[in-house]
């Protein structure tokens, strides 16, 4: 995208400014300072300013790369059915993601494990921004071993909602989960035992969070548990 | 596949609950200073004399919020603190993340960058069994194989330190490919190194495979079926002992896996003695992978064209690997700025520590340790 807006303007366009920087053969700008024949530089300077913009083209297209398009598949149609509009689903870089509705989380994995195989949690986990009215990406990644396929299932939650563990149906969310309560402070009901993993029981804030300083801590619990003023 | 999976409840450490008098239960703490435990881990037991009735692992000695520190770096310069993960197998560590940024710049690593990323890692993952196994055997007694495998794994500290200057945290590869050509007779002393250790696994296996002890202390001890590997999301030996036949490089071939000739070790018990055939297996499958990448390597570039400053396009990226533990991987999310908005790491360690209480229930205290050793964690990896 910068790219684009370095790259000088194509000479054809003839927008305000470029009509101001070059000589172009029309009755306005015939009395401008050039002294040289009136016809053929023009066109030469046109010539040599194309030939000059012409490698850089493809520059801007580069970039652009790849995109994420719609995910067509009998799993994603069977899914669409069953949940209409809830779920949308897209391919990027090869990779397939199902973006879905918070309301059918439970029932969407469900199903995953039960009737499409997805039988191995690979990771839960959630992503944080602190601009959105719905401030985290809830993620699960899941692998098939009888199709050898992954996907991505991902909703958006708000600060303080709610969302069910997955720990019955898949055991190996256990911890998972509770690193994501750690660290982002996102609560999964049902969960056998909701408590903090890496971070000792009476911490306070969570620090994958954004608004989450890289140097921040819970000074209160360094200085009581520790017994020094800073952990840094 | 919930009526056959052993669920294990949260265990109760409530003093207040249990009746008085009650002679049978002890809870006794084990770590995190302990020597068995492989750095900083804490396991509370619960026993009934020298039954364990269940446990409960506490972590987190370690943490150093690797995945916060990951997004106030850019790519380039977070690249180094995942070799301080897993330490003993820092290669691979560094070839999952260049290769997840890789695939987010949509980039390719050159023909020859990946032969030498496949040598290099599985000399890592030849060296991380090998301090498995050393260190493995001296929890459960057995003192010489520390001193074998510790002397034959310094050969390829050795190569590593020739390739790159860093013999445990190498930072040898870079988004893109190699920083680092060959140096001058690498490809002889990686030959050498294969015909020099190839014998020397065939020792180990004679000191330990048909020893009585050894067997005794290893056979049914930490069983788990692929079932509950399955459910409990554990990979790497500890599901190929189970039977399941899976392996990353095989499944979702990356680097210049799917140009070599490998089999994928595999046990039927998946009990410690199991994980110890196959990681032993795979010790000479790695052999077999560095001797046809090292006799198979083309000439060409080392580095695909990346620019300094790297701004991957918005989107989001899931890539793992086979590591020596487990599946390793990386997810990336990246807003189209320099530094990385978010990134995950998948540990195996962590994930397969999880199953140590369900690997333990039922055995004795000593097995708690054997099948600590079995998991092959690493702390550095479990806690980040």
């Amino acid at each position: 995208m910068p790219d684009e807006t370095k790259s000088p303007a194509p000479p054809p366009e003839g927008g305000p400014k470029s009509a101001a920087e070059t000589p172009v053969p029309s009755g306005a700008t015939a009395s401008s300072p050039s002294p040289a024949p009136p016809a053929t530089p023009p066109v030469a300077a046109a010539e040599k300013l194309a030939a000059a913009a012409a490698p850089k083209p493809p520059a801007p297209a580069k970039p652009v790369g790849p995109v994420p398009v719609a995910w067509e598949s009998a799993l994603v149609a069977k899914l669409k059915g069953q949940f209409g509009s809830g779920v949308e689903a897209l391919t990027y870089l090869g990779q397939n993601s199902l973006q879905v509705d918070r309301s059918l989380i439970p029932n969407i994995l469900q199903i995953l494990r039960d009737e499409e195989q997805f039988d191995y949690c690979v990771d839960v986990t959630a992503v944080h921004y602190p601009k959105r009215e719905r401030q985290f990406d809830v993620l699960w990644i899941l692998y098939s071993f009888a199709r050898n396929e992954r996907v991505r299932v991902k909703t958006q939650i708000a600060e303080g909602e709610h969302i069910p563990s997955a720990v019955s149906i898949w055991p190996t969310a256990n911890w998972l989960e509770r690193e994501a309560y750690d660290m982002f402070g996102i609560q999964f009901d049902g969960h056998p035992e909701l408590k903090r993993i890496l971070l000792p029981d009476g911490w306070k804030g969570h620090p994958l969070r954004k608004d989450y300083g890289i140097i921040e801590q819970d000074s209160e619990w360094v200085q009581i548990n520790l017994g020094i003023e800073s952990g840094q | 596949m919930t009526d056959s999976t052993s669920s294990v409840s949260p265990l109760d450490l409530d003093e207040s609950k249990k009746t008085f008098l009650d002679a049978n239960e002890l809870i006794l703490n084990m770590g995190p200073q302990h020597p068995a435990t492989h750095g900083v881990l804490r396991v509370i037991l619960r026993l009934d004399g020298e039954k364990v009735l269940g446990l409960e692992c506490v972590i987190g000695y370690l943490h150093r919020g690797v995945e916060k520190i990951a997004e106030h770096r850019t790519y380039t310069m977070f690249n180094p603190y995942v070799d301080r993960m897993d330490y003993v197998a820092a290669v691979s560590n560094g070839l999952g993340y260049c290769e997840a940024v890789e695939k987010l710049l949509n980039v390719e690593a050159p023909p020859r960058a990946n032969y030498i990323r496949v040598i290099l890692t599985e000399l890592n993952r030849l060296a991380s069994h090998q301090l498995w196994l050393g260190t493995h055997a001296l929890d459960i007694g057995a003192m010489t194989p520390l001193f074998y495998t510790f002397r034959d794994r310094e050969e390829i500290l050795k190569i590593f330190e020739k390739y790159c200057g860093a013999r445990l945290t190498t930072h040898a590869f870079r988004i893109g490919g190699c920083q680092y050509e060959t140096y001058e007779g690498f490809e002889k002393d990686v030959k050498k190194f294969v015909a020099f250790v190839a014998p020397k696994i065939d020792e180990y296996e004679e000191l330990l495979t048909t020893n009585r002890i050894w067997v005794e202390r290893t056979k049914n001890v930490g069983t788990i079926s692929a079932k509950d590997c399955i459910a409990y999301g554990v990979t790497g030996p500890v599901l190929r002992a189970s039977g399941v036949k899976w392996d990353i490089r095989k499944a979702q071939p990356y680097a210049a896996y799917s140009k070599f000739d490998f089999e994928v070790p595999t046990g039927q018990n998946g009990d410690t003695y199991d994980r110890y055939l196959v990681r032993m297996a795979e010790m000479r499958q790695s052999l077999r992978i560095i001797q046809q990448a090292i006799d198979g390597i083309p000439e060409g570039p080392i580095m695909a064209k990346v620019s300094k400053v790297m701004k991957p396009p918005v989107g989001e990226i899931y890539h793992s690997i086979e590591a020596p533990k487990g599946e390793l991987g990386y997810f990336i999310v990246s807003d189209g700025s320099t530094q990385p908005y978010r990134v995950r790491v998948r540990p195996p360690s962590f994930v397969n520590l999880q199953a140590l209480d369900l690997m333990c229930r039922g055995q004795l205290v000593a097995d708690v340790i054997a099948v600590i050793g079995t998991l092959d964690i690493v702390l550095g990896e479990v806690d980040r």
